[in-house]
C-alpha cells in the first residue's frame, strides 16, 4: 500500500496532538500538583518556574494541530470546532486564564492576587486536562452529523459515560506524567511530597487506562478493523504505563517519566489507528462519516504544505529540544526565579 | 440581534481586544532587541537596565497576546464553519504555516530570553530576542496574507461550490500584501515607539535618579526617531493601499468617503453627516478634486460612488443572490468615521515625532516641560488608529466575507444558537474584561516606578499558606 498525501497529513495531525499531549500534558500536570505538593509561596514559585521556560511553546503544538486540521481537513476543522462549541469555548477560557496567571503571578506581592492566580493556574491546568479527554472520547465514539457534514447534538450530547472516562484518563495521565517530570526538576521537601504523589496515583491511572480501554471495546468501533498500529499503540501503552509503575517502585522516576511518555504515545497511536482513515465518524451513520477524503483539502494544498512541514517541523524539534537542555538543571530556592 | 450580528460582534470584538497586544508586541520586541543589542556591542549597564525595564513591560503585554491569540485559531471553525469550509483549502494554509514558522519560535525563544540572563552566552541571549522580534514579524506576515485573500481573492478556482488553490506563489505574492504587510508593520512599530515615548515622557516629569534620567531620555529619542520613520512609512503605504483600494474594494473606498454618488473629478470630505436609509448626504463639507488626486494622481478621475457600485453588483450578482440583494455595507458612518481617525490620528502622530525631533536637534527636548506633559496622553494614539484601520478594513468589506466570492451570512456556522453565542460573548466579555484591567494594573505599576531590574521579591516565610487553611481570610 502507497501511503497518500491525505494519509500522510492524518499521521502528520496524530504527531502533532502526540507532542502536545505528550509536553503540555506534563506541565497540565504540574499545574494540578501545584497546591499538593508546593505549601507555601516560595515552593509554588518553585513549582512554577520549572514549566516556566517551556509552557509556552508547548502550547504552541496545540495552535498547530489546529492550524494543520485547518489547512488539511478543512471540513473536520469546520465540524468539530461549530460541533463542539462550547466546550472548546470553557478550554478557550480555562486556557486564557492560566497563560496569563504565569506572567502576572509572581508581579505583585499581594497575597490575594497571587492565591487568584494559583487558583487561574490549577483550574486553567484541569479543566483542559479532562476536557481533550472528552473531546477525544467523542470524536472515537462518533458524535451526530448529517449530511452537510454539520452537528446536530448540542452541549449535553458531548457529555456521555465513555467520553467523560476519557476526560478522566487524559486528566490523571497527566498528572501522573506531571509529577514526573517535577521529580526531576525540584529538590528536598518538595521532591518528597512529589514522590509520595506518583507512587499513590500510579495504580489509579493502570485502572482507569485499562478500563477504558475495555469500554472502548464496548461502545466504540475502535476495535472493529483493529490494525497493526493500533495493536502497536496499545501494547506500548500498557505496557510502558506498568513498566513506569514499576519504575517508580524503583524509584527511578526519570525512566517512569518516559514510561508516561510512551504511554501518552502509544494512546494516540490506539486513538488515530482505530479512526483511520475516518476523522469524525457519524453516529448517525457511516454514510455521513468524516474521512480523510471527504475533509480534505485538495491534492495541491497538500502538497504545499507537506512541503513546508518537511522543512520546519525538524527545525521546530531541534530548537525546543536546545531549549529543554538549556534548562535542564533542577530548580531550587537558589535559582533566580523570574516567575 | 440575531445569530448573525451576535457571531459578527464576538469575532470584531475578540479580534480587536487581541489586536491591543498584538502591534505592541511587534513594535516592543523590535525596540528591546536594538536597545539590548547597544549594551552587548558598548557594554554599558545603562542599556541593560533599559532593555531590562522595557523587557518586562513587553512580557506582560505579551502574555496577553498570546492568550487572546488562541482564541483566533480556533474561532474561524467555531462561529464560521462555512466559511472555513469554502476557503479552507487555502486559508488554513498560512495559518498552518504561521504557526510552525511564527509561533514555536516566538513562543521558545521568548521562554530562552526571560529565563536565559544568567544561563546563555549573552550573544545567545541577544540572538534570543531578535527571534522573538523575527518571529512577531514573521506571523503579522502569514496572517496578513490570509487577509489579503479575502480582500483580493488570487490564485484559486471555484471547484464544487469552494475555493480550491491553484498557485500557492500567486496567494504569497497577492498584491494587496506589499501594501498592507509595510503597513501594518511600521504601525505596529509606532505603537511601540509611542510607548516608549509617553512613558519616558512621564519618568523624566517626575523626581528621578541620574541613572533613571539617562535611561528614560535615551528611551524617548530611541522612541521618537523609531516612531518618525515607521510614521512616514505608515503614510506612504496607506496612500498606496487606497489607490489599489479603488481598483479592488471600490465600495470600501466609497464607504471610506461617504461618496454615496459617483463625483468626476472627486471631492475628499473631511465633515458628513449622512442619512444612511436615503442613502445620500446631509451635511457634507469637501475639499473639491482631493480625492480624485489623491487616488489617480490627477484632477480629474471618476471615483465611483456607493449607489452606483450598489446598481453594478446588482447587475452582477443576479444570478447568484437575486436582483435586489444590497451590496452597501452596513454602518457606512462606521466606516467614514474609522478612516478619519485613523488619518487624522496618524497625522497627528506624524506632527507629535516631527516636534519631537527638533526639539532634541535644538537640545531642549528634556526641559520642554510643556511637551513632556502632552506625551503621557499620546500612548493612546496609535491604538485609536490600529483599531480603526482594522474596522475600516473588515467593516469596509461587508456585505462580503471573501471579497466577491462569499457573502458573510453564508459563512455562519449552521448548528449555533443564540443561547450559544450568548454564553460565550458574555464569558469572553467578563474574562477579558477582567484580564484588562489586571494588565494595566502591572503595566502601570511596572511603568510608573522602578527601572525594571529590581528582583521579585518573595512573601516573607512566616504566613503560612496552605491553601487548605486559608479559610479563615
Amino acid at each position: 500500500m502507497s501511503i497518500d498525501l491525505n494519509t500522510i497529513w492524518f499521521i502528520l495531525i496524530a504527531v502533532l496532538f502526540t507532542g502536545f499531549f505528550f509536553l503540555e500534558g506534563f506541565d497540565f500536570g504540574v499545574g494540578i500538583l501545584l497546591p499538593f505538593v508546593a505549601k507555601d509561596d516560595q515552593e509554588r514559585r518553585i513549582v512554577i518556574n520549572t514549566i516556566g521556560p517551556h509552557w509556552d511553546g508547548n502550547e504552541v503544538w496545540l495552535l498547530t494541530a489546529g492550524g494543520a486540521i485547518f489547512a488539511a481537513f478543512p471540513n473536520w476543522y469546520a465540524t468539530l470546532f461549530s460541533g463542539f462549541y462550547l466546550a472548546l469555548f470553557v478550554i478557550l477560557i480555562a486556557m486564557i486564564l492560566r497563560g496569563v496567571a504565569f506572567e502576572f503571578r509572581s508581579k505583585d506581592d499581594n497575597p490575594t492576587w497571587r492565591k487568584t492566580w494559583d487558583w487561574a493556574l490549577f483550574i486553567g491546568s484541569f479543566l483542559p486536562a479532562l476536557l481533550w479527554g472528552v473531546a477525544f472520547g467523542n470524536i472515537v465514539r462518533g458524535v451526530p452529523i448529517d449530511e452537510t457534514m454539520t452537528f446536530t447534538g448540542n452541549f449535553f450530547t458531548l457529555l456521555n459515560p465513555y467520553s467523560l472516562l476519557g476526560g478522566v484518563v487524559t486528566l490523571t495521565l497527566f498528572i501522573l506524567h506531571g509529577g514526573l517530570f517535577l521529580s526531576m526538576k525540584v529538590d528536598g521537601v518538595i521532591l518528597d511530597r512529589v514522590k509520595a504523589a506518583v507512587t499513590r496515583i500510579w495504580i489509579p491511572v493502570v485502572a482507569v487506562v485499562l478500563l477504558f480501554v475495555g469500554y472502548s471495546f464496548v461502545e466504540t468501533t475502535l476495535f472493529e478493523n483493529f490494525t497493526i498500529v493500533q495493536g502497536i499503540g496499545l501494547v506500548l501503552a500498557v505496557v510502558a504505563l506498568l513498566t513506569a509503575g514499576w519504575m517508580i517502585r524503583q524509584q527511578k522516576f526519570g525512566t517512569a517519566f518516559i514510561g508516561t511518555g510512551v504511554t501518552i504515545i502509544g494512546v494516540v497511536m490506539f486513538l488515530f489507528g482505530g479512526l483511520f482513515p475516518r476523522v469524525m465518524p457519524s453516529s448517525l451513520g457511516s454514510e455521513f462519516d468524516l474521512t480523510i477524503y471527504n475533509a480534505s483539502s485538495s491534492p495541491y494544498t497538500l502538497q504545499v504544505m507537506t512541503i513546508v512541514a518537511l522543512i520546519f517541523v525538524p527545525l521546530v524539534l531541534l530548537y525546543q529540544g536546545w531549549s529543554y537542555w538549556v534548562f535542564r538543571k533542577r530548580v531550587t530556592s537558589e535559582s533566580h526565579l523570574e516567575y | 440581534m440575531d445569530v448573525l450580528d451576535l457571531a459578527r460582534l464576538q469575532f470584531a470584538s475578540t479580534t480587536l481586544f487581541h489586536y491591543i497586544f498584538v502591534p505592541l508586541t511587534i513594535g516592543l520586541s523590535l525596540l528591546v532587541a536594538i536597545i539590548q543589542t547597544q549594551y552587548v556591542i558598548t557594554g554599558d549597564e545603562t542599556y541593560k537596565k533599559m532593555a531590562k525595564f522595557w523587557g518586562k513591560l513587553f512580557l506582560i503585554n505579551f502574555a496577553m497576546g498570546v492568550v487572546t491569540g488562541i482564541v483566533q485559531e480556533f474561532q474561524f471553525g467555531m462561529g464560521w464553519s462555512e466559511y472555513s469550509r469554502f476557503v479552507g483549502d487555502i486559508f488554513g494554509a498560512p495559518l498552518a504555516i504561521e504557526a510552525l514558522m511564527a509561533f514555536f519560535v516566538e513562543s521558545t525563544f521568548i521562554g530562552l530570553w526571560i529565563f536565559g540572563w544568567d544561563k546563555l552566552p549573552k550573544k545567545v541571549h541577544l540572538f534570543s530576542i531578535w527571534m522573538v522580534a523575527l518571529g512577531t514579524t514573521i506571523s503579522s506576515l502569514w496572517i496578513l496574507i490570509a487577509n489579503s485573500w479575502m480582500q483580493n481573492p488570487v490564485g484559486y478556482e471555484i471547484i464544487n461550490g469552494r475555493a480550491q488553490m491553484t498557485d500557492f506563489g500567486a496567494v504569497i505574492t497577492n498584491p494587496n500584501i506589499f501594501r498592507q504587510f509595510p503597513h501594518v508593520v511600521s504601525a505596529a512599530f509606532i505603537t511601540g515607539g509611542f510607548f516608549l515615548v509617553a512613558i519616558s515622557a512621564y519618568r523624566l516629569l517626575r523626581p528621578s535618579q541620574e541613572i533613571e534620567k539617562v535611561m528614560f531620555s535615551r528611551s524617548l529619542k530611541t522612541g521618537l526617531i523609531f516612531s518618525l520613520a515607521s510614521v512616514i512609512f505608515v503614510i506612504g503605504t496607506g496612500h498606496l493601499s487606497g489607490q489599489f483600494m479603488v481598483e479592488k474594494q471600490p465600495m470600501k473606498l466609497a464607504a471610506a468617503e461617504g461618496l454615496w454618488e459617483s463625483e468626476a473629478p472627486a471631492g475628499m470630505s473631511f465633515f458628513q453627516i449622512g442619512d444612511e436609509n436615503e442613502r445620500t448626504s446631509i451635511v457634507n463639507i469637501q475639499i473639491p478634486s482631493l480625492l480624485s488626486f489623491l487616488t489617480f494622481d490627477n484632477f480629474e478621475g471618476l471615483v465611483p460612488g456607493i449607489n452606483d457600485l450598489n446598481s453594478f453588483y446588482q447587475e452582477q450578482y443576479a444570478d447568484v443572490y437575486g436582483p435586489d440583494a444590497d451590496y452597501v455595507p452596513p454602518m457606512i458612518w462606521m466606516v467614514y468615521w474609522s478612516f478619519r481617525a485613523m488619518v487624522g490620528f496618524g497625522m497627528l502622530m506624524a506632527l507629535l515625532a516631527l516636534v519631537g525631533i527638533f526639539f532634541w536637534w535644538r537640545g531642549t527636548l528634556v526641559n520642554k516641560r510643556w511637551f513632556l506633559l502632552i506625551l503621557p496622553l499620546t500612548v493612546v494614539l496609535p491604538f485609536i488608529a490600529n483599531a480603526t484601520g482594522w474596522m475600516l478594513t473588515e467593516l469596509g468589506r461587508q456585505p462580503w466575507i471573501v471579497q466577491g466570492l462569499m457573502r458573510t451570512e453564508e459563512g455562519l456556522s449552521p448548528n449555533l444558537t443564540a443561547v450559544d453565542l450568548g454564553i460565550s460573548l458574555i464569558g469572553f466579555t467578563l474574562v477579558y474584561g477582567i484580564l484588562a484591567i489586571a494588565d494595566f494594573y502591572l503595566l502601570w505599576k511596572f511603568a510608573t516606578v522602578g527601572t525594571g531590574g529590581d528582583p521579585i521579591l518573595p512573601l516573607p516565610k512566616s504566613q503560612p499558606d496552605d491553601l487548605k487553611l486559608e479559610s479563615a481570610y
